[in-house]
């Protein structure tokens, strides 16, 4: 169980790879990777976080991922912070199991998880200014289902 | 008893800085008794809204949830990560 913040970019590619590395008792891997969207003119944005309490809620967030799924071999997440344009990469979630359901559900879970409890915060840029992204009641909706 | 108080995103800005220490005549209090104390002492942004959510020691809170001397309470937007 991995869990960085980082200002850099990350390789994907690499991270499955090293969710396997070793193993034989891993089956599927699962991974999700969030990229900067342009809509509404977004040409870049700032990501701000919570230093400490972020580290924290991705932790208990994993280690509740890993509890409701045992089968679970390993995990990663990774969050960018700072400044990103549109294309970007924002956050990885890979997620290492004996079979391909654990991997889905928990993969999923991390994610929708971390888009209400974890706390980041984005500001977009466009051509008008920048704003403040407002937070979603379908977020809450899908971290309800669990 | 002595807080120390953070502000993030976009209540950060309304606020204009990051955080305050705070002294209290009080032992406990409430998250949501300490977001009408610190409104009540000027503090505008934190009465606007209601949809803040806060944090204690690092960890999601709820209105209810007790604070006590030393301890950090955040108060912030939704999150929106991911």
């Amino acid at each position: 169980m991995s869990i960085s913040i980082q200002t850099a970019d990350f390789d994907a590619g690499r991270e499955c790879a090293d969710l396997l590395a070793g193993r034989h008792d891993v089956g599927a891997v699962a991974s999700f990777i969030g990229v900067v969207r342009g809509d509404g003119g977004v040409a870049a944005m700032t990501l701000e976080h919570y230093p400490g309490m972020t580290e924290k809620s991705l932790a208990a967030i994993a280690a509740e991922a890993r509890e409701r799924w045992p089968a679970v071999a390993a995990l990663r997440v990774i969050h960018r912070v700072g400044r990103l344009r549109v294309g970007d990469q924002i956050v990885f979630v890979g997620v290492a199991g004996g079979h391909r359901g654990e991997a889905f559900a928990a993969c999923e879970f991390i994610m929708d998880y971390l888009k209400t409890r974890a706390p980041f915060w984005k500001k977009e840029e466009t051509e008008a200014g920048v704003r403040w992204v407002e937070a979603r009641d379908s977020d809450d909706a899908a971290a309800a289902r669990w | 008893m002595k807080l120390h108080v953070k502000y993030f995103a976009s209540l950060r800005e309304s606020v204009g800085r990051a955080g305050d220490d705070v002294e209290l005549p009080c032992e406990r209090l409430s998250v949501a008794e300490l977001r009408e104390h610190l409104a009540a002492q000027g503090i505008e942004a934190l009465a606007e809204t209601g949809k803040l959510r806060a944090a204690v020691n690092q960890v999601m809170a709820e209105p209810e949830t007790s604070v006590g001397d030393g301890d950090e309470v955040a108060f912030f937007p939704p999150v929106t990560g991911g």
